[in-house]
């Protein structure tokens, strides 16, 4: 029985048939069928149970006859039952199965970003111009905790830990080949590199062809230890345990066998055809004690040269977790919010699991601060950073730098539709399938990364000289340029900052 | 000179280069009143295969055998090496379409004289050739190569 | 260095391109017994169908000659080559002398000996722009026609007055019309169109004699008509060349840089015989493209440059009243039909090698077969199955195609 029996679509194409001029380019570019050419009708039709409004063919309509509407058709309104709720209860009734979702949480949880405000100079302390005055963006993530130490002859010794040096306090999340398109992959790694960044392969190996990408990537040991071999690991300019991910903590990963081709079973090392899942835990893992010993392992096999990052999703405990990372000897820890995108989660868990990133990257910069670790590692924050302005706000609470996952997909051409997991996308980059793949060209894409991230650098610094700091390791943790507005009296204590008025 | 070169592997068939290329050359300057309701002709062709796709215009041969096999010197190429139609002088024989190794010349609407790319040099997209423009994953690219 | 080429029309015109690609300075001399600059030659039964005037008859605009320099000697018929001296002997006794020679003569109609064809008034051939313009003079709506020859020429003939005469009778010898391009299949789908239009064929049959404006044919019909075309066939104009002691077979015999037999006299266009490529022969190849890359080859190596003509295809477009033939190669080997009531297909393929084919009303992309004759294209290297169904560059394979599509041409 099919589930569109007891649901009307969500969405609803509208077509301006006073502007289609029938060219069927819409039909072509819709993996999920949706459009059709009526020879007898000499029309077009649309059939929208099956649309995800992923807006590909509204964007590549060239007369702008389409659009995509949220369905007014309503259930009897019910306060506690709504009708995305009842939905989901229609579906499960028909499947019988855990409900599948991708990106971030829809959710209208509150995003702290949008109640902090940012701090600017007047009078007492001058403002900085970007465009005349130096302005340094580049960080650089590792320990910092190097002991003054002198040879014979009384010259420095050099005992700084190994260093990831960033142009812009910005990274790419992890997102595995196999989750999102050899294309999509390509885009992120050229950009990286161009960008003097770093990108992340999630826990999906390492395509042969992106090892020349190396001094820009960070390479994922994950609890499925998926693709992880000795090339993989010197290969790249930093290593990242993934104990968790913000979009579903407490679980592991899951791609499903349809994404896993001939190139993405080779890269991987797994099976074709087979749903790769990966361990909720680490099976090796169950205190820091364990963690230390694997943080070690990849030490001693890249010989000390590069950082070890350690990424958790951002829950309940996470600042007495980070005390224990940053004692592990892991260089940095990531953080990942709750907000967090992800090629696929069970929705329950993406929508209910977690915390937001503003409040646990407050809380772990502020623990490790009191227990005198904080220079033992650098923070990332992650977990939908939206903007320049969000990055701001996240350095300013204590972040060194952030990864942004959902951004970068966006600027590739994502429309947000989180349907990542039915591995159809129509713009090309979470799919395998090679007609969709093509639709990325990495030339195209890069270019956008490319430009995504130096507006924002551009809007840095600009909110930095606002403030009268020259660089981003002196706005960094400065949480006196931070009020909050409309929050608790808990909400701001949390987050280690005054209530703006204040 | 600039030439449209076709990228196959990034060509996704979504014909969107024809409907440009209608558009572009219908002096009409509403897409929708061009093309609504019409049949289209457009002087770039899409060719769809098995996963295979790509566009096929005018090549601007540097030895053009359009030319030269041309009965009325409708066809000629100019100095920075563009080939073009006079279709005024054209008489629809289509020795032309005879002889284009890849079939880039094809009669125009009406059926009465030939046409083909001219890099939209002749229309009201002032030599920004508009399938280049509109090309939504930069499958077919407009610059000089060696 | 002095360039002279007798004749102005395509294989001359290109000749003086190929020259002036290599020598920019040299004198070059036309000479033409015609009055006119160029005009595109097969386009004279077009002007008398009014599909262009004579405005736009030309074969290149108003200042070539001024441009690449050309001087222009019309209305002076060369008779003579001397080739010791190196001259050439024009009509009024007048002497050319010259460095390099190009005999770009053309043909001209053949008019076999037909009884009684002296009596009659109002004949014409139908070779040259004087000729429509004669023709023309000689038309009107009342006018019944007689065409005499079914052929390329004939025809087009046929289309240019049809509408402006009472009635067209075409006759010829042959079995069927246009003998030299199509086979027996492909002239009846044409016939039957053009008798739609109001032709009249009268086949394998002749004229045997004239009684002024009444014709005779040999199976004993008898034809009366006003105005009467000979397009029986053409004859290469060779003489200069063969009584220069140069050699000739059906053509004047050159080598594949266009040059005779006499040293520094070079030949190209409808009087001399091309290497076809499809059937591995030296023929006549009187074809308009042929002849242009024939001239500018023939020029490239006037000038001292280095060109080669080697891979002549014969092939022809054509078309009435708005319906299209294409045919090139030679119709040898398997062949592979579609035939339906609105197209006619024939491809001829032997040896791994496509070798013609006979286009009617599917002309689109025909250039994608001619190249693979011209190219001597291995069918075992394309998707032939899909050129069968019609000529794309997706039969060929995908480095082929980038280096078509992605590379400068």
């Amino acid at each position: 029985m099919s589930d569109t029996l007891f649901m009307y679509p969500e969405y609803e194409v509208v077509r301006d048939y006073d502007k289609c001029i029938a060219c069927r380019v819409c039909e072509r570019q819709c993996a999920n069928e949706v459009h059709s050419y009526d020879p007898d009708l000499k029309k077009m039709l649309a059939d929208s149970t099956k649309c995800v409004n992923c807006h590909r063919c509204v964007c590549l309509c060239p007369t702008h006859a389409l659009k995509i509407v949220k369905s007014d058709d309503t259930y009897k309104i019910n306060g506690n039952w709504n009708n995305q709720t009842i939905n989901e209860v229609y579906r499960q009734a028909g499947t019988g199965g855990v409900l599948l979702s991708s990106m971030g949480t829809p959710k209208p949880y509150p995003v702290y970003w949008d109640k902090m405000l940012v701090n600017a100079s007047q009078v007492t302390n001058p403002s900085i111009d970007p465009l005349r005055e130096p302005m340094e963006t580049a960080v650089y993530l590792g320990k910092k905790n190097a002991k003054i130490e002198r040879d014979e002859k009384g010259k420095l010794k050099d005992t700084l830990p190994p260093q990831l040096k960033l142009s812009v306090p910005v990274m790419f999340s992890a997102m595995s080949y196999g989750s999102i398109s050899y294309n999509a992959h390509e885009s992120l790694a050229r950009a990286a590199e161009e960008l003097g960044i770093y990108y992340n392969t999630g826990e999906g190996g390492l395509h042969k062809d992106f090892y020349k990408y190396g001094k820009n990537t960070i390479v994922q040991v994950a609890s499925g230890r998926f693709g992880v071999f000795k090339d993989y690991l010197e290969t790249a300019a930093a290593i990242e345990i993934k104990m968790g991910q913000g979009a579903k903590p407490g679980i592991g990963g899951h791609l499903p066998g349809s994404k896993i081709t001939d190139a993405v079973s080779t890269t991987r090392m797994i099976p074709k055809g087979v749903d790769a899942i990966s361990p909720a835990p680490h099976h090796d893992i169950y205190s820091i004690e364990d963690l230390r010993q694997l943080v070690y392992s990849l030490k001693e096999a890249t010989g000390y040269k590069k950082p070890v990052i350690v990424k958790i999703a951002a829950v309940h405990n996470c600042a007495a977790i980070a005390s224990g990372i940053a004692r592990s000897g892991a260089d940095i820890i990531a953080i990942d919010g709750f907000r967090g995108g992800t090629g696929a989660a069970p929705t329950r868990i993406r929508d209910n699991v977690g915390i937001p990133i503003e409040l646990a990257l407050a809380s772990v910069d502020t623990r490790l601060r009191e227990e005198g670790i904080r220079d033992n590692v650098s923070i990332v924050a992650a977990g939908s950073v939206r903007s320049a302005a969000d990055l701001v706000k996240a350095i300013a609470l204590g972040a060194d730098a952030c990864y942004i996952g959902t951004a970068a997909l966006l600027s590739l051409g994502c429309h947000l539709c989180r349907s990542c997991h039915q591995g159809k996308c129509n713009w090309g980059i979470a799919t395998q399938v090679p007609e969709l793949v093509k639709r990325l060209n990495p030339e195209v894409g890069y270019k956008r990364l490319v430009n995504l991230v130096t507006a924002w650098k551009h809007e840095l610094q600009e909110m930095m000289g606002g403030m009268g700091i020259n660089s981003v390791e002196a706005l960094r943790g400065n949480r006196l340029m931070l009020r909050g507005i409309g929050l608790t009296e808990k909400e701001l204590s949390v987050l280690g900052i005054r209530h703006a008025g204040e | 000179m600039k030439r449209i070169y076709v990228e196959e592997k990034w060509c996704l068939g979504c014909h969107l280069c024809e409907y440009e290329c209608a558009y572009a050359n219908s002096g009409i300057a509403d897409m929708v009143k061009a093309l609504k309701g019409k049949d289209i002709f457009p002087r770039i062709q899409v060719e769809d295969g098995e996963g295979v796709h790509f566009a096929v215009n005018c090549r601007h041969c540097s030895d053009p055998i359009c030319v030269k096999s041309c009965i009325a010197g409708a066809l000629s190429r100019e100095e920075d090496g563009m080939v073009i139609i006079d279709q005024d002088k054209c008489v629809g024989c289509y020795t032309c379409v005879m002889v284009c190794p890849y079939g880039a010349i094809m009669p125009a609407e009406g059926g009465k004289v030939a046409q083909k790319c001219m890099l939209c040099t002749d229309n009201q997209m002032n030599g920004e050739p508009n399938c280049v423009k509109n090309c939504p994953n930069r499958a077919i690219v407009f610059e000089e190569r060696g | 260095m002095k360039y002279v080429i007798i004749g102005n029309s395509t294989a001359a015109l290109y000749a003086v391109e190929g020259i002036r690609s290599v020598d920019k300075k040299g004198k070059i001399a036309i000479i033409s017994d015609e009055k006119h600059a160029a005009y595109g030659r097969p386009l004279i039964s077009y002007y008398l169908y009014g599909k262009i005037d004579m405005e736009h008859i030309a074969y290149r605009p108003a200042d070539f000659y001024e441009k690449t320099g050309a001087e222009l000697i019309l209305g002076e018929r060369a008779v003579k080559i001397e080739a010791q001296e190196k001259k050439v002997v024009l009509q009024s006794g007048k002497k050319v002398s010259y460095d390099k020679l190009l005999v770009a003569t053309g043909s001209r109609p053949f008019v076999p000996p037909m009884g009684g064809l002296d009596g009659v008034e109002n004949k014409f051939s139908f070779m040259n722009l004087d000729d429509a313009l004669s023709l023309e003079r000689a038309l009107s709506p009342e006018k019944d026609v007689l065409i005499v020859g079914a052929g390329l020429i004939g025809l087009k003939c046929m289309e240019g007055i049809l509408g402006r005469c009472r009635s067209v009778t075409v006759i010829d010898l042959a079995d069927r019309i246009l003998p030299s391009i199509l086979d027996e299949g492909g002239a009846a789908f044409v016939q039957k169109q053009l008798e739609k239009k109001g032709v009249r064929f009268i086949l394998k049959d002749s004229a045997a004699k004239f009684e002024q404006n009444v014709a005779y044919t040999k199976n004993g019909e008898k034809i009366p008509f006003d105005i009467l075309v000979v397009a029986v066939g053409v004859r290469p104009n060779t003489e200069l060349v063969k009584d220069a002691g140069g050699e000739v077979a059906r053509g004047i015999v050159t080598d594949d840089g266009q040059r005779t037999s006499i040293p520094d006299v070079f030949a190209a266009g409808d009087n001399c015989e091309s290497f076809d490529i499809s059937s591995g022969t030296r023929r006549i190849l009187a074809l308009l493209p042929n002849a242009a890359l024939q001239g500018e080859c023939a020029g490239v190596n006037m000038a001292g440059g280095d060109a080669h003509f080697t891979n002549a295809v014969p092939m022809n477009a054509i078309g009435f009243f708005g319906s299209h033939i294409a045919t090139a190669g030679v119709y040898e080997g398997e062949c592979f039909e579609d035939i339906a009531p609105d197209h006619y297909k024939k491809l001829f393929y032997k040896d791994d090698r496509l070798k013609g084919y006979i286009l009617i009303d599917c002309i689109g992309r025909a250039g994608i077969y001619t190249s693979l004759i011209r190219n001597q294209t291995p069918l075992s290297s394309v998707d032939f199955e899909l050129l069968k169904k019609s000529p794309a560059l997706m039969a060929f394979s995908a480095a082929a195609r980038e280096d078509k599509l992605a590379r400068r041409q």
